[in-house]
Formats: structure tokens, C-alpha cells, sequence
């Protein structure tokens, strides 16, 4: 097992470049949330031309739809979705400017072209583990898409959110790798 | 005539949706406990420790154990000898699941229409499944299933010429298309013979089987081990990342069919195997 690197948000160029399929990350600083909706929203705004509600650029989408908070707390369980779901919409947000993706499972060809097109990678986050995770989020607040409940573009700070590089941008697949290494 | 009150009903949906959600069951728990000293994959062990760590917090701090809190696909056997007073069966299911995912604090997922896609706003209508049974009974199960597991399920039609050899592929390739999405490891429903919709309805209801407990025909046990030993050998493991359990179960339930149908259907069900019953 590879070490651990400590990475803060929004990414550079070099950040997404030194990673490479399999190393272990833990995140911190400022990540936003958006899945099936608010993907297609923000599509829709880049293919005509007009600005997004968010600056994207340098920054890290997860793709998650939260359990609404308890009294009291920051928010609810907050584990990954199937990102695959969001491949339609990926390349021209890379395009535009996006580093990092969090979520699990598979991405499609054209995702992962796009990723080494424009220097970005996508981690994996344990699907499931969604009690835990929500423990590294230290505050969140909803900047976009309100309307869209547990879909809404929401501003998170996370502290040491554990990671795994599952696609780098040199075209490697942890999947992949990772099954290869025990089929029988 | 044994009478139940529907708001009896109500309740203990309410009751069984939220504990569900928060309190992964006893089976699966202690399966992923097996899978820290059983995988080989270091990467595979670590996912098993986060999910037992993610559980004991989930039933600690009564939060949900995953985000996706899931359709409420709620099995209901019902004696013949109780009448349900105070209302409609359906509408105490589904004010109870209103009442159990608002006050549980837990997602609501479900969309109005397929295609129009308006969020219903408090996570009904449940699915309901009823079979009439002898007795003065009511026993309701709540079965939460998420939608990154239940999207990678599927059903084939085969030929009866396809045989067990067919049905072991279909299985195997259904395992290895989902890969990494279903959130392995996985357990999985197999539902073998009726019509189309039988064959799904019972990969469904495999999945509310203890894991480790196995079909009580011999031959279709026997059948559960290979398909097990074939599912974990596509190398998927903890978290699609590589090791040697991709699932923890396969539950195989049949019913005599058509002399020219072989109906299979495969439900996979994510490692946050939720079910909860109670008998009224």
C-alpha cells in the first residue's frame, strides 16, 4: 500500500498530475456536492454559454445526496453515489475547468479521455460507509439548486476525507488493476 | 376475526423504516466481521473495518448507515382471519414510511412519475408485496433497497436448453457488468422459474434471507455454494477495488414454470442488507 497524501482544495495541474491510480489521499478544504439533477442543470448552463451558479474551476464535485441533518448536526449520512450516472455530463464540466470527481464506480472511456485531456482524477470513496464519512464534513451549507432537496449544489468543508485515486490522469483504473490482480 | 387498527400498522412501519435503516442486521454484520480476517486484499480488509466502523456508528447514533435510504419495498403477509379496521391496508404502509423517513431524518428518493421526475417529498408510495396467509396474523417486512445495487440487478428470459449453465452465466455476467456500482460485497437474490415477474419478485424476496442460511432443497443449495465460489472468483471484492469476496451471499428461490420458459432474475443488494419485520 502506497502512502498517504495529504491534498487541500482547489487542485492545481501539478496536484492531479503527481497522482496515480491507488494512492491513498485524505482531502480537506472546500468540495461541492451534486448528483443526477443538478449535473443536467449545470450542463445545460455550459452548453449555452452561461455562467454556472458555482465557480467550478480548480474545484472538486462529490457526487452525493445527503440524509437530511439531525438537530444539531452538520449534516446526514453522506456516502458516494454510482458516479456513472454523471458520465453524460463529466467531460464538459472537466472541460470546463473541473480537477476532481469523488465517487464509486465505473466511469466510461469518454470520462477518463477527458480526465487526461485536462488534467483531472477521480477518487473513489467506500460506497456505504456513509455514517463515516460524514464525520470528515465540518460544515455545509446549500449555495445552488435549493429547490432540488437532497440534490442541491451544496458547499462542504471537509477535514481529511479518505480517499483512494481510482482514475489518475494517465489513463490508469484501480478497477481494473484491482480485479485483474484476483480473478481466477 | 382477529381486528388490527390500520394506525397500529402505521406505527410500526414508521418504526421498522427507521430501525432498518439505522441498525445493520445481526447476519451481516458479523459476515463483514468474517471479511476483515478473510480477504486477502489489504485495500479489501481496510473497506471491511470502514463498514463495520460505519455500522456500530449508524446503530449508536440512530443516523442512517448509508445516504441512500432507499425505496421501501415493504413484503406484507397477511392471515385470513384479520380484518384491518380504521382504513386501507396500502394507506397505513405508506403513512407509516411518510412518518418513518420525515421523523427518521432520513432521504426521501422517490420520484412522482418515471419520467417527469418530481420528488414526492416524503419518500412514498412504498412498494407493497401482500400474500394472503392462513391465521390471524399480520407480519410486515421493510426492506429499504437502494438504488446504486437495485439499478445493476437484471432478468433474462432463457431457453430451457440453457439449463443450470445457463443460469450460472447469466448470474456471473450480471456480477461482473455491475462491477465496482452495487457497492459490493454484495449479496444476491437469484430468482429461477415462474413468469417474468415471479422470477423477479423472488430474487427480491431471496435477498430477505439471513445470510448464511441456505435453500432448504439440496440441489438448489448446492447450488448457491458454486454460484457463490463463481461470484467471488471474478476478483471484484471490497468496494470493486480487487479481492477475493465480492458477495457474502447468493440466495437462490425457485418456482415450477412454463415447458417453454426458463425465466432468471437477478437482484443485487448492496452490503448494507436492510431489513426489519415484526409480526402484529
Amino acid at each position: 500500500m502506497s502512502d498517504i497524501t495529504r491534498l487541500h482544495t482547489p487542485l492545481t495541474n501539478e496536484d492531479v498530475t503527481a497522482l496515480r491510480a491507488g494512492d491513498r489521499v485524505l482531502l480537506s478544504g472546500v468540495i461541492y456536492t451534486g448528483r443526477d439533477a443538478a449535473h443536467k442543470r449545470l450542463f445545460e448552463l455550459l452548453q449555452k454559454g452561461k455562467p454556472l451558479p458555482v465557480d467550478l474551476r480548480g474545484q472538486v464535485i462529490y457526487y452525493v445526496g445527503p440524509t437530511p441533518a439531525k438537530p444539531g448536526r452538520v449534516i446526514g449520512s453522506a456516502g458516494p453515489t454510482t458516479s456513472g450516472r454523471m458520465d453524460a455530463y463529466a467531460p464538459a464540466l472537466i472541460a470546463h475547468g473541473l480537477k476532481g470527481m469523488i465517487g464509486k464506480g465505473l466511469r466510461t472511456q469518454a470520462v477518463r479521455d477527458a480526465m487526461m485531456e485536462h488534467k483531472a482524477v477521480y477518487f473513489g470513496a467506500t460506497g456505504g460507509a456513509a455514517a463515516l464519512i460524514s464525520r470528515c464534513i465540518k460544515k455545509a451549507e446549500v449555495v445552488a439548486y435549493d429547490d432540488l432537496g437532497p440534490e442541491a449544489i451544496h458547499r462542504l468543508e471537509v477535514e481529511d476525507f479518505p480517499l483512494i485515486v481510482v482514475d489518475d490522469a494517465h489513463g490508469a483504473d484501480l478497477y481494473s488493476e484491482g480485479v485483474k490482480a484476483y480473478e481466477r | 376475526m382477529r381486528e388490527i387498527h390500520a394506525s397500529t400498522i402505521t406505527d410500526a412501519v414508521a418504526d421498522l423504516c427507521m430501525t432498518a435503516n439505522y441498525a445493520l442486521g445481526d447476519d451481516v454484520y458479523q459476515a463483514l466481521k468474517a471479511g476483515v480476517a478473510d480477504e486477502e486484499s489489504p485495500v479489501g480488509r481496510e473497506v471491511f473495518a470502514q463498514l463495520i466502523e460505519n455500522a456500530d456508528i449508524a446503530r449508536e447514533e440512530r443516523v442512517p448507515m448509508c445516504q441512500d435510504t432507499g425505496f421501501a419495498v415493504v413484503f406484507v403477509e397477511l392471515g385470513q382471519d384479520v380484518q384491518i379496521t380504521g382504513g386501507l391496508l396500502s394507506d397505513a404502509i405508506n403513512a407509516g414510511v411518510a412518518k418513518g423517513y420525515t421523523e427518521g431524518y432520513m432521504r426521501k428518493s422517490i420520484v412522482g412519475h418515471p419520467l417527469d421526475r418530481k420528488n414526492t417529498g416524503n419518500n412514498t408510495p412504498a412498494v407493497i408485496h401482500t400474500e394472503i396467509v392462513p391465521g390471524d396474523k399480520l407480519r410486515i417486512t421493510v426492506a429499504p433497497k437502494g438504488g446504486g445495487s437495485e439499478n445493476m440487478s437484471g432478468v433474462r428470459m432463457l431457453k430451457p436448453s440453457d439449463g443450470v449453465e445457463g443460469v450460472k452465466r447469466f448470474v456471473v455476467e450480471t456480477v461482473k457488468a455491475a462491477g465496482s456500482n452495487p457497492c459490493p460485497p454484495i449479496i444476491v437474490g437469484v430468482g429461477i422459474g415462474g413468469t417474468m415477474e415471479k422470477a423477479a419478485y423472488l430474487a427480491k424476496k431471496a435477498l430477505l434471507r439471513r445470510v448464511g442460511e441456505r435453500n432448504a432443497n439440496p440441489p438448489d443449495a448446492a447450488l448457491e455454494d458454486e454460484l457463490l465460489r463463481l461470484v467471488n472468483d471474478t476478483g471484484i471484492g471490497p468496494a470493486g477495488l480487487g479481492g477475493r469476496i465480492t458477495a457474502l451471499a447468493v440466495n437462490v428461490e425457485t418456482h415450477p414454470c412454463h415447458i417453454a420458459s426458463l425465466p432468471v432474475a437477478v437482484n443485487i443488494q448492496c452490503h448494507a442488507a436492510r431489513h426489519k419485520e415484526v409480526m402484529l
